[in-house]
């Protein structure tokens, strides 16, 4: 099968799922104790104020019947809009959304790719001194809370050496010059990135370590070293198999990034969707709250789709069936 | 061959007994009342406040010892909560198979596809934030894990002898699954044990740091969180209680990975894909 026919049959089989994860947010949402009323137009209203607002937001219909509307609404891709900015869900969401994906893809290559990196070059040292000095590092750096690591790289980096701004996605009072605004853009991703790829990349290296340690007892590397294969050629064949299972952690490390990135988005007062998420639950902002949950939900398939569209890629064993 | 043993589960275990020791005996080792304020506030490391001071003027140690409690609690209260769940819905789902198969797999997926987080919070946001919330909320996140394990160990014990056996002399489904299925399914969730607990608690650390944990505790999270506003002051408040958090958490962590090492050869065949995540 080909690969956009793959792709396309697994958004579709996604989506009875995506429709669960709608209906759990909306029965969730709407069951929890409190009138949205009370929250949208404040204490101190009469009776009367209330049953305007219930109507005018169509809080007064039946729950089955407001499900019915949301989830129909949400198949056509409209996710109400936001009670107190008044915008669209959607338009709301994917003007934070670039923001967002900067910070979480940024992050997940970095950890990956580092993380890769770092594990293929412990492993043929295993048990040496360099080798034991970054398993202690790795162990500690796959414990660090992604929050905290984000607080001392500001506190340090930021404050005490002023290297890096503390917060936000751009400087203010900049001109849209080129060039001068993706430096400063670069210059504010460092420290959140670097937040959240820690945690990742340490946990990664550990693995793809063992994996690689793995593979490199095999008897077809031994082989390989008895042609006389140059030594870097037997590692990076020995790479390419060990990387395999890695990959599919990887993808459960993709969705804890997600979950990362409300948490550093926090730290680092950054201007996207995880930020957008937290507000939104605390103003009890209904549509919002949904919307990201489950566009956030939808990310998440795609994101194991990628990788097993990388896990073909990458293993020619393994084809689209 | 003597295997030498890496240094880690010793020091995994030596950090959880500290961690466990504070939280029991916090009361002793903290003399100074967490929540006493009067102080001088934002003070720094000093033999009388051997952490520092808050904004309050309460004590940082104190705090911290306390919070270790609220830690270890909400984390191992969570995970038996997610652990039972997950072994009842993966005993159900593995041994009737069919329609109750699909069903609550299905339900699962659900739970794993939405962000742990996004849901924990709405909760936590919408229910409140307290305790008794908070333990189930977490658990929420983690069950479906736990019930996908469960499920592929029963489909393949489901047809061994010993059960086959069973059901041939008239043992009732309940009895079989208690029984027969239920220990033998228990092992491999045992071993992932530590690491859901590691998780329940950075979960909690991560709510309460977001300003949504139960405002009446102590807890790590909401100690980081009010770092936050006096960080320019006070680096003591953002190092320590996030340095007992990842202590607590690593501990955990080694002690997982030891345990992991030891039963390999058991599981190495049904390893890291029966914990993947489908769709």
């Amino acid at each position: 099968m080909s690969l956009l026919g793959y792709s396309a049959r697994r958004m579709l089989v996604a989506v009875p799922v995506l429709l669960g994860v709608a209906v759990l947010t909306f029965l969730l949402v709407h069951l929890a104790p409190g009138d949205p009323a009370y929250f949208l137009a404040g204490d101190g209203g009469t009776p009367q104020y209330y049953a305007m607002i219930r109507q005018k937001f169509g809080l007064d219909r039946p729950l089955p019947e407001q499900l019915a509307r949301y989830l129909w609404s949400v198949l056509r891709g409209d996710f109400g809009r936001s009670l107190h900015q008044g915008q669209p869900v959607l338009t709301l969401i994917l003007g934070r959304l670039p923001a967002t994906l900067l910070l979480v893809g940024s992050a997940f290559i970095v950890s990956s790719v580092a993380g890769v990196l770092v594990g293929a070059w412990a492993a043929p040292r295993a048990n040496g001194l360099a080798d034991r000095a970054l398993l202690g590092t790795t162990a500690v750096g796959a414990a660090l809370p992604v929050f905290w690591t984000g607080l001392l790289l500001a506190l340090f980096f930021s404050l005490r050496l002023g290297w890096f701004p503390v917060q936000g996605l751009t400087s203010p009072h900049r001109g849209p010059a080129g060039w001068e605004r993706a430096v400063d853009l670069v210059h504010h991703l460092v420290l959140p990135v670097t937040a959240l790829a820690i945690q990742p990349l340490a946990a990664v290296s550990r693995l793809m370590r063992v994996k690689m340690l793995e593979v490199l007892a095999e008897p077809y590397i031994l082989t390989a070293r008895a042609k006389g294969l140059p030594r870097v050629r037997v590692m990076v064949q020995a790479a390419r198999n060990a990387v395999l299972p890695v990959v599919t952690v990887i993808g459960g490390h993709a969705s804890a990034l997600v979950t990362g990135a409300v948490l550093t988005e926090t730290v680092f007062a950054w201007p996207g969707v995880g930020r957008l998420a937290l507000d939104a639950t605390l103003t009890r902002d209904y549509p919002v709250v949904m919307g990201v949950v489950v566009i956030a939900s939808v990310g998440t398939v795609a994101i194991n789709l990628i990788i097993d569209l990388l896990y073909a890629a990458i293993d020619p064993r393994i084809t689209y069936a | 061959m003597r295997k030498r043993l890496a240094p880690g589960p010793g020091i995994g275990l030596v950090l959880l007994g500290i961690v466990t020791g504070m939280a029991v005996f916090a009361g002793t080792l903290a003399p100074i009342d967490p929540l006493r304020t009067g102080a001088m506030p934002l003070q720094p490391p000093s033999p009388h406040h051997v952490l520092g001071t808050d904004e309050l003027g309460r004590d940082l140690w104190s705090n911290i010892a306390y919070g270790a409690r609220v830690s270890l609690l909400v984390g191992a209260l969570a995970t038996l909560l997610a652990t039972v769940a997950g072994l009842v819905v993966g005993v159900v789902a593995g041994y009737y198979r069919r329609g109750w198969d699909e069903g609550l797999m299905r339900v699962a997926e659900v739970f794993q596809i939405i962000p742990g987080m996004l849901i924990a919070l709405l909760l936590v946001a919408f229910f409140g934030g307290r305790l008794w919330t908070l333990v189930p909320v977490i658990a929420l996140t983690g069950w479906p894990l736990t019930a996908r394990v469960v499920r592929s160990e029963i489909l393949s014990l489901r047809e061994r002898e010993f059960v086959v056996g069973a059901r041939a002399l008239g043992g009732r489904d309940a009895h079989i699954m208690w029984r027969h299925l239920l220990p033998n399914a228990f092992p491999p969730i045992l071993i992932g044990l530590p690491l859901q607990i590691g998780r329940a608690i950075l979960l909690e650390a991560g709510l309460s740091f977001l300003g949504v944990g139960d405002p009446g505790t102590a807890s790590w999270g909401k100690l980081l969180q009010s770092a936050q506003e006096y960080m320019r002051q006070a680096w003591w408040l953002a190092l320590f209680p996030g340095a007992a958090l990842t202590a607590t958490v690593l501990a955990l962590y080694l002690v997982a990975e030891d345990l992991h090492a030891r039963t390999a050869p058991v599981l190495a065949q049904r390893g890291p894909r029966a914990l993947g995540k489908s769709v």
